[in-house]
């Protein structure tokens, strides 16, 4: 597979580490009044759509950017990659 | 010998090679089985159930039946296709699956018990006693079948792995893909062109219309010649393209060296992985026959193949040079076979057409709508039974061709999940629209098979293939062509109540699919796993179809209806050498090497692997016989003098930016903000669930910048996930981080001589109690102005420092240490005394952070900040993990001298030994020679509140009980006065 580095272009999927559901990125607010339960579905329950998907990469033998990558998990078509740093919503929609 | 003339074999090069020990010559250009028959040869094997006689079947890399043992010792090669074997001088090959000689194999008793062996016979069969199955019914049942044997000694050979990056990729060198690649080549594309077969030409090879009226092997010199200069084309003959992978990535093995006798030097086979933006998919097609009664007897051929053999290899099918060939059919295309025949000098018994109009295309009988119902001829082909008009007739035929129409090489254009879509005309599947991206199919694997319309098919393929990377390429001059496209009609297989094989590998039969369609596995997934129909190593290329066909037919559904299975990689067996591409033993996971490695290996210490690195382990003295003996000693040292060993391994990673520290107090369960610069903080990291992730130690070196370590084996994953907070958590804090393990050696001096031998390397710099206590840090020079940082932080519970200098002086500082502290009784140790020294410390490493445990667990749950957030705060508190009780403590055995193994479970004394029972487990033991006696560590429910208590430890699987008393895991210096004085 092929990755679309923003900053880099086109990089095998072998220098990636790969995390999974870009939903990590939306960490819940501990103060809040029911963070256990929040972060308790933050941490064990995810996505796993048949179709597209937005996941988490780093590149690890790169420049070590985390990425959010859309992916279509059926097809392994790339649909777009963007630096999870410049990310101003985080993660999945 | 049943040599003819002609040929694209090299008369002038006469090879000698062995089959079953007997010696036969051959020449260069042949492959094994166009040697053998060209020898007369044509029993090669026994078939996997019944043990059937089998003779060569096909021409290529579909072959089931011709599967030999190549060479012998460590480089035996098992279930080789002696159809692709090229020959070489001095080849050894064997016969496989029979006991004694091939042609009187005591195992052919299976054939006479066959109605034994239907499909689902073993899972109805053995079915009871159950115990039977794994002492009894497998052994026997897999000493019987199976193929060849690997030799289990390790490969000699050596193999290699490379990339290859290309504008178009053209699989398959045959009448389209050659049009193609000189379409793009010409175009100035960067191409690629892969063939499985040592020489280019595909079926042109193979067949007698004349090109440019010449034979089709000139044109194809002369247009391989024209590629060969081009600089922008790479010809890759010998090269299987066996998968297509996402993004346009193909997985490719080259024989490189297997058609030369083997030899240590040359790489045998190379693994490439090929990028092409656009690729060409002219893989051929494969022909089919037609299962009628008995089949599979030596003689009886793909009529296709037998062309092959005569035309290209000038080997005839027969045993004797006057034997007759018969040649069974349902289209023109064994009319073909009997014209190439013919023209060879071959005698033709006829052509059996099961079309009642069958067209007469030379001199030869034909035996219009007629099929063949019966053979005889145990080891080889004897005589065949011809049905006409309602008669039967028993005719001699030394060799039989069989001609049931060709299927498109689809696989590599179903890799994707695409599935091949049916077409009624050609009556074949053809290559699926919703293939891989960037991927034309062209000439035969398209359909589009007649010599003709194959080489114009290449050409505009390439050209709309390179169009969408906006390359225009020109018309090439094509040859011109004599061919008339092949009619045929469908005719799937000759009714018979006896066997007629569908699946030649697998004794698969048309009564196996009419059983299994009774048995209601009627959907092709089923069909192929009840029956084993399209398994092993030739995973039915030439039997699927024709069996899905007769399931269709079976059904009442169409054959669409009745659909493929999945098609996925490799298109041909790829050896597990291959795919390692070379790095096997320690190219597999090569080592990391501390700064002191040749230090310490002149010092004759012994090494282990840690995480990725190599570490010494200990270093023996002379007289010393057991590795106890020097770990006790190094210990001891260190608790009464000073020792040095090498910490490097320990992830190092540097924290700078304004917001270091608040990214800090984030990523540590305790508070790193109030850390004063020149001091260090012991750190324990979660994990968001609340567990522990790794601890380490905390260095501020100035207001906006750290130095924290990591354990050895987490260096990595801390770091990944450190970014992760950063980048994906909280990039709004203004902090930079990067790993400097590799930038820094790091030695460890403790003990109470260790502030005594660092005065005599620093550069006038105070070490006094004062000015740089317990937990103190300091960037500083040493050995006269050398840069180095200083930690007081101690694992082994003595008076300790680590001291850090640039990698490259780790060894000179290990050498000036040893030298200077010699009158210390300066001491190196290894990472066993350093386990022993934090084991009597008590002090956690893997072992107590193996992914379950928690800070509580620790001792140290108070040390999860409750005035701040961080990673894992939040879940750590959850019910479940806030009451476990299991605490760390430490165990000495009543018996001193026994050992507790680690992984051993707690029990209370004298309770039953169960699961609910269960007190805990051991996690770290050792001999500490400072008690004289075995301790351990463990976590054991209200451990706390048990000090004094003697318990039961249990290591179940070696039938192991210690009595143990629980203590406090500090078995030295609970109050910790030694690492701060």
């Amino acid at each position: 597979m092929l990755i679309p580095h923003p900053l880099l272009g086109l990089r095998d999927s072998q220098e990636f580490t790969y995390l999974g559901d870009a939903s990590l990125m939306n960490r819940p607010d501990p103060a809040g009044p029911s963070a256990e339960a929040e972060f308790c579905d933050y941490v064990f329950l995810r996505d796993n759509p048949a179709g597209v998907h937005r996941e988490l990469w780093f590149h690890e033998q790169g420049d070590r950017s985390w990425l959010v990558v859309t992916r279509n998990t059926l097809t392994h078509e790339i649909l777009g990659a963007e630096l999870a740093r410049n990310l101003p919503a985080r993660g999945a929609e | 010998m049943t040599r003819l003339i002609g040929g694209l074999i090299d008369r002038t090069a006469p090879l000698s090679f062995s089959f079953n020990g007997k010696t036969y010559q051959g020449f260069k250009g042949d492959t094994l089985a166009s040697a053998l028959l060209a020898n007369g040869v044509q029993l090669v094997g026994r078939s996997f159930k019944y043990h059937r006689p089998r003779g060569i079947f096909t021409s290529g890399s579909e072959e089931p039946n011709a599967l030999v043992t190549l060479h012998s010792g460590a480089r035996t090669e098992p279930n080789t296709r002696a159809t692709v074997t090229e020959l070489f001088d001095g080849l050894e090959a064997s016969s496989q699956n029979h006991i004694g000689p091939l042609e009187r194999d005591l195992l052919a008793i299976n054939d006479r018990l066959a109605p034994l062996f239907a499909a689902g016979f073993y899972y109805k069969t053995f079915m009871w006693p159950r115990a039977f199955w794994e002492k009894l019914y497998e052994p026997a049942i897999r000493k019987a079948a199976g193929l060849g044997a690997l030799s289990t000694l390790p490969d000699p050979d050596t193999y290699d792995k490379g990339f290859l990056h290309c504008d178009l990729l053209v699989i398959g060198g045959g009448a389209a893909g050659l049009t193609a690649a000189l379409t793009a080549g010409r175009a100035g594309a960067s191409v690629i062109l892969a063939d499985e077969d040592f020489r280019f030409g595909g079926r042109l090879l193979a067949e007698s219309d004349l090109l440019d009226d010449s034979w089709p092997s000139e044109w194809v010199d002369r247009t391989c010649a024209e590629l060969a200069s081009l600089p922008n084309v790479r010809l890759m003959p010998r090269t299987t393209v066996f998968g297509t992978y996402d993004h346009g990535i193909f997985g490719a093995v080259e024989r490189v060296s297997d058609h030369l006798p083997p030899s240590d030097e040359a790489v045998r086979q190379t693994l490439w992985r090929i990028t092409a933006k656009r690729s060409v998919l002219a893989a051929g097609a494969i022909e089919r026959h037609i299962p009628f009664q008995d089949n599979d007897r030596p003689g009886i051929m793909l009529a296709g193949a037998m062309r092959t053999y005569v035309n290209r290899w000038a080997s005839a099918p027969t045993r004797n040079a006057d034997d007759q060939v018969a040649i069974f059919t349902n289209g023109d295309g064994g009319h073909r076979t009997a014209l190439d025949l013919l023209g060879k000098g071959v005698p033709v018994l006829g052509v059996i057409d099961t079309r009642p109009d069958a067209p007469v295309f030379g001199k030869y009988k034909v035996f219009a709508g007629a099929t063949v119902t019966g053979t005889k001829g145990r080891l080889g082909l004897q005589a065949i039974q011809i049905r006409q008009n309602g008669q039967s007739t028993w005719l001699e035929a030394g060799a039989l061709g069989v001609a049931g129409g060709w299927n498109p090489n689809v696989h590599l254009a179903s890799h994707h999940r695409g599935r091949p879509v049916w077409d009624e005309d050609r009556l074949a599947f053809l290559p699926p629209k919703d293939g891989p991206k960037g991927m034309f199919p062209a000439g035969a694997a398209a359909g589009n098979g007649a010599t003709s319309v194959a080489l114009a098919d290449g050409m505009r393929t390439a050209q709309q293939a390179l169009a969408e990377l906006g390359t225009t390429a020109g018309n090439i001059p094509l040859p011109r062509v004599t061919d008339t496209p092949d009619t045929q009609a469908a005719y799937w297989h000759v009714p018979t109540t006896k066997r007629a094989w569908v699946d030649f590998q697998n004794d698969v039969t048309v009564k196996d699919i009419a059983l299994a369609h009774k048995e209601n596995m009627r959907p092709v997934e089923h069909l192929k796993r009840w029956t084993t129909l399209g398994m092993a190593t030739d995973q039915g290329k030439t039997a699927n179809i024709s069996a899905l066909a007769v399931m269709a037919e079976l059904t009442g559904a169409t054959i669409p209806e009745t659909g493929t299975t999945i098609f996925r990689p490799p298109y041909t067996g790829v050896s597990l050498s291959v795919l390692g591409g070379g790095n096997t033993g320690r190219h597999f996971r090569p080592y990391r090497l501390t700064p002191t490695h040749a230090w310490a290996k002149v010092q004759g210490a012994a090494f282990t692997e840690v995480g990725p690195w190599m570490r010494a382990q200990y270093f023996p003295r002379d007289g010393e016989t057991h590795w106890r003996q020097t770990v006790d000693r190094e210990v001891l040292s260190v608790r009464k003098d000073v020792g040095l060993c090498d910490v490097t391994t320990l992830g190092k990673i540097d924290v700078q930016g304004p917001d270091a520290a608040e990214f800090l107090n984030r990523v540590y369960a305790n508070t790193m903000a109030t850390l004063k610069v020149g001091m260090v903080r012991y750190g324990l990291m979660l994990r968001e669930d609340g567990h522990l992730f790794d601890d380490g130690t905390c260095a501020r070196l100035a207001d906006d910048h750290f130095v924290v370590t990591t354990t050895t084996a987490n260096a990595g994953a801390v770091y990944r996930h450190m970014e992760f907070a950063h980048q994906c958590l909280w990039p709004d804090l203004d902090v930079q981080m990067i790993s400097t393990t590799d930038a820094w050696a790091q030695i460890a001096v403790a003990g109470p001589k260790s502030r005594q031998l660092l005065q005599r390397i620093v550069d006038g710099f105070d070490l006094s109690n004062e000015a740089f206590p317990f937990m103190a840090c300091a960037a500083l020079t040493v050995c006269g102005g050398l840069r180095a940082r200083l930690f007081r932080i101690s694992f082994s519970g003595e008076l300790a420092y680590e001291i850090a200098v640039p990698a490259r002086y780790g060894h000179a500082l290990m050498e000036r240490l040893m030298t200077l502290g010699k009158d210390l009784g300066v001491t190196p140790y290894g990472s066993e005394a350093l386990a022993v020294l934090r084991i009597e410390k008590g002090h956690a490493a893997g072992a107590e952070l193996n992914g379950q445990t928690t800070a509580q667990m620790l001792g140290l749950g108070k040390m999860v900040s409750a005035k701040k957030d961080s990673i894992g705060a939040v879940m750590s508190r959850r019910e479940g993990l806030a009451q476990d009780g299991r605490r760390l403590v430490g165990l000495l055995p009543l018996e001193p001298q026994s050992q507790i193994p680690a992984g051993s479970h707690l029990f209370t004394q004298g309770a039953a030994q169960t699961m609910q029972s269960d007190q805990g487990w051991v996690t770290s033991s050792c001999y500490s020679p400072h008690l004289g006696s075995y301790i351990a560590l463990g976590y054991l429910e209200n451990g706390h509140d048990r000090i004094g208590e003697v318990i039961t430890a249990a290591n179940p699987l070696e039938g192991q009980s210690f009595a143990a008393k629980v203590v406090s895991a500090h078995f030295i210096d609970p109050e910790g006065g030694r690492l701060r004085d």
